[in-house]
C-alpha cells in the first residue's frame, strides 16, 4: 500500500458496515442531546435516525433511540463512548438483543383526483394507514410500522401524487416483561 | 428571614465558589480577571486561604493548572472570565482531556438575561467547551451552584480523570442562596465509573502471564493517574514476574528508568529494544495506556503474534485501535492488586531467560546512539548533561512539543511518577513554560525545569512575567536550533527537503528577553561550557532563560517511519541520506 506524505498512518478498512439500533437512557437536562449529537459528529459516526423524548418526567429521564451504521468495532466504540457520558444511564444495543420491536410513524400527504385518489386510499387500507386529514383533492395518511414498511408505502404513493412526508424516526423497545 | 441572615450557609454565588474551593482542599488557583468574574475576584481579595496566581494569558492559567495537577495528583483549578477568557481556555481543556488530567475551570458568563443576545464578551462557553471537557455545566440558579461545583470536582478527579468547566453568569455570582458542603447526592446517579476488575478476566490474565515465554508489560499514564498505590503495584508485578517493561510518553516514571527490567519508552521515537520486544512478544500486558497511533505504528502489523491483556478504567479505550484478547475494565491500581494476588497464589515466575537474551541483543544495537562533537553542542548531549547535573536533586521536568520533547523522553531518566509533565495527546507547543509555573507553585522548593525548543517557548513566553511576579525560580532550558525541529525533520524526510516556514528567523535575544522580564539569561555555545552553565542555572534562585545553542540540523532517531511496523525502525547509524530516502520511499510518509 502506498502511503501519501502524511503525519498519520493511513489505512483502508474493509470490514463491512452493519446497522444497529441503540436505546440510550439519559438524564433530561439542558444540553444532553447536544452532547450525544456532538459525539456522533465529532467522532465521525453516522446517524441514520434519531428519536428523543422524555419518558419518565418525574425522574427527568429521556430515552433516545439512535439508528447508526458502522463496522462492528465502531459500533462497540459508539456504545462505550455514549455510556461514559456523565448524564447517560444505560445504552442497549437493541439489534444485538434480537428481541426488540422497532416502530416509526409517518404522516404522508398525497394530492390527486380520480383513479389516483381511489388507488391511494385502497393502498392505505392495505397498509393499515389511517386518513387523518382530507380535502377534495388530498389526503394525509398516518402510518405506523417498521422502517421498511414505511419506505414501501411512500414509494407506492410517489406516482399517486406524493406531496410530502413527515417521519418520527425509529423508536424501539424490547420484547418480554423486562425493561432496559 | 432574620434567622436566614445568620445562617452561615446563606451566601452569594461568588462566595460559594471560594467556599467550595476551600472545601475541596484547593490552596492555589490560576486565573485572569475580567468583567464577568469580578464578584469572584472580590471574594478572593477578602480571604487568604486560596492563593490566586495571576497569569498573563488564560491559556497559561490552564497549562499551569495542568502542571500543578500532574505534579501533585490533585485537581488543578483555573478561573477565567467570559468570552475571550473562556475561548483562550479551549487549548488547555483539550490538552487535559487528551492526557486525562483533572482540571476544574470556572468561567464567568454574562448575566442570565443577556445570554443569547450577543452581549459584550459573550460566547457560548458550554457549547464551545462541550467536546473538550469530560463534562460541563451552565449554572442558572444560585441554589444549584454548590451541587454543581461539588459534582465538578468529583467528575474531574474520579474514573478516568479529565477537565470540567462550570460557567457561572454574573447575576448568579451576585445572587444569594444556600450553600452545602460536598455530599454524595451531588453527583449524577448515572455516573459510576467501574473500579474493580472482573475476577474471571483477572484469572484469564494471570493464566496468560504465568505461561508467557516472551512477555512484555506496556504501561501508560493511567498508572500514574491511578495514584501511588498503582505505581507501587506495577513495580511489584515487574519484580514478581521478572518481565520486561516499557512505557508510553505519558507513563514515564511509573517504573524507574534505572530499573533493570526497563526497556525505555516505546513508539515512534522509542528505543529499538522496546519496539522489538513489543513486536515479537507472545503476551502483552497493557496497563493504563490506549494503543495510540504514535505507539502502534502500522496497526495491522502491530505485535502480530501476541495475546493482549488490556487494563483500563475507560471502556471506550478498549478495542478502539487494537483488538485485545483479555479486556479488564477497572482502575489500574485495583486490578494490578488483584492480578498480583492471584499470580502470587497460583503461579510462579516464568522462565524467560531466552527472551532476555534476545532483548540483550536488541539493546546492543544502542538505538539512542549519537555522535558527540567538541565544537557544537548536540541536543542529546545537552539533555544528558542536564540529567547528570540534576541527579539526586528534587527535580520536576516539563516540556514543550517537538524534537526536544522526544530527546528529553529518551535521555532524561525518571525514577518516580509525577516528575514528568508533557503534552502527549494534543501535542501543545507552549505547554511547558506555564506548566512549569504551575509545578513550581505546587513545589516551591523543588528544581523545576522546562525543557523547551526555541519555537515552542515563544508561544507562551509571556508567563515569564508570572514567574517573576511570584518569585518562581523556573528554569527554561531552550534547545535552540533556530528551527521548528520536528517540522523540519518531517519536511526533510517527506517533503523533498523543502523547508517551508520551519526556520525561526528573527529569533529574540533570549538573554536580553530574560532580563527584560526581570529574570536571568544564560547563553552557551560550546560543549566545554555546558556543564558550568547548567550549574550556574541551577544555583540561581530566579527564573532563568537558558539559551542552549545546539547543532541546527540534528534529527531525532530512532524512528518508526509512517506505514511501517515496530520491527522496521530507522536507527541512527542507518539514518544517512540514502537509507532514510529508502525507508520513506514509496511511502514518503513519516509519522
Amino acid at each position: 500500500m502506498n502511503q501519501p506524505a502524511s503525519a498519520y498512518f493511513i489505512e483502508e478498512r474493509h470490514d463491512p458496515n452493519e446497522t444497529h439500533t441503540l436505546s440510550v437512557l439519559v438524564q433530561n437536562e439542558p444540553g444532553v442531546l447536544a452532547r450525544v449529537i456532538g459525539l456522533f459528529s465529532g467522532r465521525g459516526y453516522n446517524i441514520e435516525s434519531l428519536t428523543v423524548s422524555e419518558t419518565e418526567s418525574q425522574k427527568h429521564l429521556s430515552r433516545i433511540t439512535i439508528v447508526t451504521t458502522g463496522t462492528p468495532m465502531v459500533i462497540v466504540q459508539i456504545k462505550h463512548q455514549l455510556d461514559r457520558m456523565i448524564p447517560v444511564y444505560r445504552v442497549v444495543d437493541m439489534t444485538l438483543t434480537k428481541r426488540s420491536i422497532e416502530r416509526e410513524l409517518a404522516m404522508v400527504k398525497v394530492r390527486g383526483q380520480g383513479e389516483h385518489r381511489v388507488e391511494a386510499l385502497r393502498l392505505a387500507d392495505a397498509f393499515r394507514a389511517r386518513v387523518i386529514d382530507a380535502t377534495t383533492e388530498s389526503f394525509v395518511f398516518e402510518i405506523t410500522g417498521n422502517t421498511d414498511k414505511i419506505n414501501q408505502f411512500i414509494d407506492l404513493m410517489r406516482p399517486l401524487g406524493l406531496v410530502e412526508v413527515s417521519r418520527t424516526g425509529v423508536a424501539a423497545i424490547g420484547r418480554g416483561p423486562e425493561g432496559m | 428571614m432574620s434567622d436566614k441572615s445568620h445562617d452561615p450557609n446563606q451566601m452569594t454565588g461568588a462566595a460559594m465558589i471560594v467556599r467550595a474551593l476551600i472545601d475541596h482542599g484547593v490552596t492555589d488557583i490560576f486565573g485572569y480577571p475580567g468583567g464577568a468574574v469580578l464578584p469572584i475576584y472580590d471574594e478572593i481579595f477578602q480571604q487568604s486561604e486560596v492563593q490566586h496566581i495571576l497569569v498573563r494569558h488564560e491559556q497559561g492559567a490552564g497549562h499551569a493548572a495542568e502542571g500543578y495537577a500532574r505534579s501533585t495528583g490533585k485537581p488543578g483549578v483555573a478561573l477565567v472570565t467570559s468570552g475571550p477568557g473562556a475561548t483562550n481556555m479551549v487549548t488547555p481543556l483539550t490538552d487535559a482531556l487528551m492526557d486525562s488530567i483533572p482540571l476544574v475551570c470556572i468561567s464567568g458568563q454574562v448575566p442570565t438575561h443577556l445570554i443569547g443576545n450577543d452581549a459584550f464578551q459573550e460566547c457560548d462557553t458550554v457549547g464551545i467547551t462541550r467536546p473538550c471537557t469530560k463534562h460541563n455545566w451552565l449554572v442558572r440558579d444560585v441554589n444549584d451552584l454548590a451541587k454543581v461545583l461539588h459534582e465538578a470536582f468529583y467528575v474531574a478527579t474520579s474514573g478516568r480523570p479529565g477537565p470540567v468547566l462550570v460557567d457561572v453568569p454574573k447575576d448568579v455570582q451576585f445572587a444569594t442562596g444556600t450553600y452545602h458542603p460536598p455530599r454524595k447526592s451531588d453527583v449524577h446517579r448515572s455516573y459510576a465509573p467501574r473500579v474493580k476488575g472482573d475476577a474471571a478476566q483477572i484469572r484469564k490474565a494471570v493464566a496468560l502471564l504465568a505461561n508467557a515465554k516472551r512477555p512484555v508489560i506496556y504501561s501508560g499514564g493511567g498508572v500514574i493517574n491511578s495514584g501511588p498505590e498503582a505505581t507501587k503495584l506495577l513495580r511489584e508485578l515487574v519484580e514478581v514476574t521478572g518481565f520486561p517493561i516499557t512505557s508510553t510518553l505519558m507513563g514515564l516514571g511509573a517504573y524507574p528508568a534505572s530499573g533493570k527490567n526497563w526497556l525505555g519508552m516505546l513508539g515512534m521515537h522509542g528505543t529499538y529494544e522496546a519496539n522489538m520486544t513489543m513486536h515479537d512478544c507472545d503476551v502483552m500486558l497493557c496497563v493504563g495506556a490506549r494503543f495510540d497511533d504514535r505507539i502502534t505504528g502500522r496497526v495491522d502489523a502491530f505485535s502480530p503474534g501476541s495475546k493482549k491483556i488490556h487494563i483500563d478504567i475507560d471502556p471506550s479505550s478498549i478495542n478502539k485501535n487494537i483488538r485485545v484478547d483479555v479486556p479488564i475494565i477497572g482502575d489500574c491500581g485495583n486490578v494490578l492488586g488483584d492480578i498480583l494476588q492471584v499470580f502470587k497464589a497460583e503461579a510462579k515466575k516464568p522462565d524467560i531467560k531466552a527472551w532476555w537474551q534476545q532483548i540483550a541483543q536488541w539493546r546492543a544495537r544502542n538505538s539512542l546512539y549519537y555522535r558527540k562533537s567538541n565544537d557544537v553542542i548536540l541536543p542529546q548531549h545537552a539533555i544528558q548533561s542536564l540529567f547528570e547535573a540534576t541527579r539526586g536533586k528534587d527535580t520536576y521536568i516539563t516540556t514543550e512539543v517537538g524534537q526536544h520533547q522526544m530527546w528529553a523522553a529518551q535521555f532524561f531518566g525518571f525514577e518516580e511518577p509525577h516528575r514528568w509533565m508533557t503534552s502527549g495527546g494534543l501535542g501543545t507547543m507552549g505547554y511547558g513554560l506555564p506548566a512549569a509555573v504551575g509545578v513550581q507553585v505546587a513545589h516551591p522548593d523543588s528544581l523545576v525545569i522546562d525543557i523547551a525548543g526555541d519555537a515552542s517557548v515563544q508561544m507562551t513566553m509571556q508567563e515569564m512575567s508570572t514567574a517573576v511576579q511570584y518569585e518562581l525560580p523556573i528554569k527554561i532550558f531552550i534547545l535552540n536550533n533556530q528551527y521548528m525541529g520536528m517540522v523540519r525533520q518531517w519536511q526533510q524526510l517527506l517533503h523533498g527537503n523543502r523547508l517551508s516556514h520551519s526556520y525561526s528567523e528573527a529569533l529574540p535575544d533570549f538573554v536580553k528577553l530574560a532580563e527584560a522580564y526581570g529574570g536571568v539569561g544564560i547563553q552557551v555555545h560550546k560543549p566545554g561550557d555546558l556543564d558550568g552553565a547548567i550549574q550556574e542555572m541551577i544555583s540561581v534562585k530566579r527564573p532563568v532563560l537558558f539559551d542552549c545553542r545546539v547543532a541546527a540540523l540534528e534529527n531525532c532517531f530512532p524512528m518508526i517511519p509512517s506505514g511501517k511496523a515496530h520491527n522496521e525502525m530507522l536507527l541512527p547509524e542507518q539514518a544517512n541520506d540514502e537509507a532514510t530516502a529508502k525507508a520513506f520511499a514509496g511511502g514518503k510518509a513519516l509519522v
